[in-house]
């Protein structure tokens, strides 16, 4: 008897070209993790759908078969989402790259999931439009996985996440059907099913085409570097220009220690000697931005910036985005091992949690350099370690879920847009009940009753569908009677 | 028929609770202001929400608010007003509440800069059929722990959970904010020309021939924008709305349609709909328009319109008599999931039963 996922290497072959159909160890490997690479599981098998028949044939012999699968785009997700499962397939979408439409008059386009979220706004402006949600990672992550997601971006503050630009999708459900979503139109009458699939991290089913919206390129823009003495000082100044009713395109944050990584990597020629700096851009048109700019530039100057540059062309404004966006990486040249964290509190929390951060680090030893969207609360403390030193390790964990309590002590959330993936579903319970996990489970049941979609991320422990909901009081009717035992 | 006024989350859910357990038939009320949309339902419950109007947290600085759904729009606008803020929803039916606006996701003008309760509803406490107390979201802007709950409730017209409380994200409110109407030829091409120009108009609407574009913000760059507005299409500049505003465009006894479309097919739906002696109103700037009929004849006409440019058209408002006689909702591709959704939240069917798509 052959097993089940040879049932399905043999339908996805007969479905998919032979090159798109891997089952040798060796090349099965090299999707063992996303980008969050300290979780690996090697995939019983992967199959590279060349369109939206073939991803749905595949899924539909795991829903056959009850075997769970996983959809992947680029991989370079920060929260494990696109983890394999061991006994499982891993469907990526790496070769579904057309950019069906481009329809500057409607304001849409409409594109396959494995198309680079760079690539919607190369394709747009021309036409004078682009994509607006922008992760750090936009040069090679796909839409899909923006949509599994619910990806955000240094420039969200002003413009959203890709929920707000996501319109319509093809959806393939769980048991391989293809349904359509939403649409070219804004409020399909129904259920906004699209808007639970958004940010559902590949557990509801997978996307095979999806209808974004296309936002007018600004006329000018204009991107700020300002350095201030202390991080307190620079979170004034970003209270006050969000006070003063400005809502800039983007204002990013980092500290000292991300500072100084950024230097050794990249060489961004950031003010020296600063304890923070701001990256602030504001866009729109010319006559808004340029009265918003003597605005910023004024509260800045009242808050202690020691030092403001403007950058008004595409070359100067590339070189202080360089520093910002090289964080991560640079922060490797300060530290053999670290951690993204990712959070979110209140804006007006800023202060005093980054000093609690502050005292945390002071206390267990433990480096952390500070990296975050300002403007919505959303941190990145990159956690620092050796790995080779014992006990650092386990020591930067605990710093790392240590911040995430503070965000939840704060009112926040504990991913703001890497995800929860296989990473945080831990966490789920420290900020929801089990009634608002149970609850958001009884979309899961709807769309996925046999749970095969993307098993084991995001909810710590998976419903049961059909279960009864509520924890169970005293015994069971047929146990008090004798007619039952429980093992 | 029974009525129950709660003033906490916890009341609703004892009277859900008791609900279920005498399986009865739930409606849940907010200002009863728009008692014409969806189906007509005979429940044996109303949950009258009118008791829970307060605004439970505004935080300024941090751009959210937290109000009970009974709480009236224009209260909760005329509280976050004091502090320059503006919860950016349209009140488009005169004392609507939060709820009831949330439930219908009813929207206005500010949709083509700010989105729709949708867009601007951050965290949501909802009341299950069976009376369990559920959160989704949060108090942060930024946040993808979780499913997005708020989304499945937003336009779900009560059959899935009674909706208790919401955090919105807020909007500064602008210095200014002026009206360029104009009356132009070509009420398309005009609209265009403002949609895809570097004014940044903050609404696009249309009324009967009539083309007005908003704009907000500072000053000066208002005053600029105003200028590009003007020459693009001319008019004359107001600092106040003109007549009728955000609002419907029908009255008592007529037909109201809700029309959808892609930006491309607004010459056709206004054609389309001038042929059927509709009284039209609307965010030509996103493609949904508002219309008034005397009877629904038009509506499998207006239906093909619509598709052929990627919307719909719902009877949003009507007589129960025309309700019964004509397809209120429309086609609706994905049912089949919507209808497991609605099995999961309210297996009985007790929650405004036969009000939405498809007899959920």
């Amino acid at each position: 008897m052959i097993s089940k996922v040879e049932a399905i290497t043999a339908r996805a072959r007969e479905l998919v070209p032979a090159d798109g159909v891997i089952t040798d160890r060796a090349r099965l490997r090299t999707y063992e993790c996303d980008g969050l690479t300290h979780y690996r599981v090697v995939p019983a098998l992967v199959v590279i759908p060349e369109d939206a028949a073939q991803l749905a044939g595949v899924v539909r012999a795991c829903a056959e078969h009850g075997v769970p699968f996983v959809a992947r785009g680029s991989g370079t997700g920060l929260s494990g989402g696109a983890l394999p499962h061991a006994e499982g397939v891993l469907v990526v979408t790496s070769r579904m790259r057309a950019i069906t439409e481009v329809r500057p008059a409607d304001q849409r386009a409409v594109v396959e999931p494995g198309v680079i979220n760079l690539d919607v706004t190369r394709a747009a402006t021309p036409h004078g439009y682009y994509y607006a949600p922008d992760p750090s990672s936009q040069q090679i992550c796909s839409i899909g996985g923006n949509v599994a997601e619910n990806s955000g971006g240094a420039h969200c503050l002003k413009y959203g996440f890709t929920t707000n630009h996501v319109l319509g999708a093809d959806f393939v459900t769980a048991d391989g059907d293809v349904v359509p979503l939403g649409g070219m139109a804004p409020d399909a009458p129904g259920y906004d099913l699209l808007g639970a699939v958004v940010g559902s991290e590949g557990t509801l089913g997978v996307v095979t085409s999806v209808t974004v919206r296309l936002v007018r390129l600004p006329e000018e823009v204009r991107t700020m570097l300002v350095g201030f003495e202390s991080t307190d000082a620079a979170g004034a100044a970003v209270s006050a220009i969000i006070a003063a009713g400005i809502v800039p395109a983007a204002i990013e944050m980092m500290d000292a220690l991300a500072i100084e990584a950024a230097e050794e990597a990249v060489h961004c020629d950031y003010p020296a000697g600063a304890g923070a700096v701001l990256v602030i851009e504001l866009d729109g048109p010319a006559a808004e931005v340029a009265a918003e700019y003597d605005e910023v530039e004024r509260l800045c100057a009242l808050h202690g910036a020691f030092e403001q540059r403007l950058a008004t062309d595409p070359f100067d404004r590339a070189l202080i985005w360089k520093g910002r966006k090289s964080a991560f990486a640079a922060v490797g040249r300060i530290s053999p091992d670290y951690i993204v964290q990712d959070g979110v509190i209140p804006r007006t929390a800023l202060p005093e949690v980054l000093r609690a951060i502050d005292d945390l680090s002071a206390r267990t030893g433990v480096r952390v350099a500070n990296v975050f969207h300002a403007g919505d609360g959303n941190l990145h403390p990159l956690v620092l370690f050796d790995e080779s030193r014992p006990g650092e390790g386990a020591a930067a964990e605990e710093v790392s879920g240590a911040i995430l309590d503070l965000c939840i002590e704060h009112g926040g959330s504990i991913t703001g847009e890497h995800g929860v993936g296989t990473d945080k579903a831990r966490y789920m319970p420290r900020m929801f009940s089990d009634e608002d996990l149970d609850t958001m489970q009884l979309v899961r049941c709807a769309f996925d009753p046999a749970g095969i979609a993307n098993p084991g991320k995001v909810f710590p422990t998976p419903r049961l569908c059909g279960e009864v909901p509520g924890k169970r009081r005293g015994a069971h009717p047929a146990q008090e009677a004798g007619l039952a035992e429980v093992f | 028929m029974e009525l129950v006024h709660p003033t906490s989350t916890a009341e609703v859910a004892e009277a859900l609770r008791d609900a279920a357990a005498q399986g009865l038939t739930v409606v849940a009320r907010g200002r009863n202001t728009k008692p014409g949309w969806g189906l007509p339902v005979a429940a044996d419950l109303v949950v009258d929400l009118s008791g829970m109007d307060r605004v439970l947290d505004h935080q300024a600085g941090d751009l959210i608010v937290d109000v009970q759904a009974g709480a009236r729009l224009a209260d909760v606008q005329a509280h976050v007003g004091t502090q320059g803020q503006r919860l950016a929803l349209d009140e488009t039916v005169p004392g609507a509440s939060i709820g009831g606006t949330v439930a219908t996701n009813a929207s206005g003008p500010q949709r083509m800069i700010a989105g729709t309760a949708r867009d601007l509803l951050i965290g949501v406490t909802v009341v299950r059929a069976d009376g369990v107390v559920a959160r989704a979201g949060g108090r942060v802007v930024k946040n993808v722990a979780g499913y997005d709950l708020g989304k499945l409730v937003v336009g779900s017209f009560g059959t899935l959970a009674v909706i208790t409380e919401a955090v919105f994200r807020l909007h500064p409110e602008p210095e200014v904010r002026r009206w360029v109407v104009a009356e132009p030829d070509d009420l398309h091409a005009s609209a265009h020309a403002v949609i895809h120009s570097q004014a940044v108009p903050w609404a696009v609407e249309v009324d009967g021939s009539t083309l007005a574009v908003m704009v907000g913000g500072r000053p000066d760059g208002v005053a600029a924008r105003v200028e590009r507005v003007r020459d693009l299409v001319g008019g004359t500049v107001s600092d106040i709305a003109p007549d009728g505003w955000g609002t419907y465009p029908w009255g008592p006894g007529e037909v109201g349609l809700k029309v959808t479309f892609a930006l491309s097919g607004l010459r056709d739906v206004l054609a389309a709909l001038a042929d059927a002696g509709a009284r039209v109103r609307g965010s030509a700037g996103v493609g949904v328009v508002y219309a008034a009929l005397a009877v629904p004849d038009a509506l499998a006409g207006l239906r093909e319109v619509a598709a052929r440019h990627g919307g719909t058209v719902v009877v949003v408002d009507a007589p129960d008599e025309v309700k019964a006689s004509v397809d209120v909702w429309g086609p609706v591709p994905a049912l089949e999931l919507m209808r497991r959704v609605k099995a999961e939240f309210d297996p009985d069917h007790r929650l405004a039963p036969g009000r939405f798509v498809g007899g959920i």
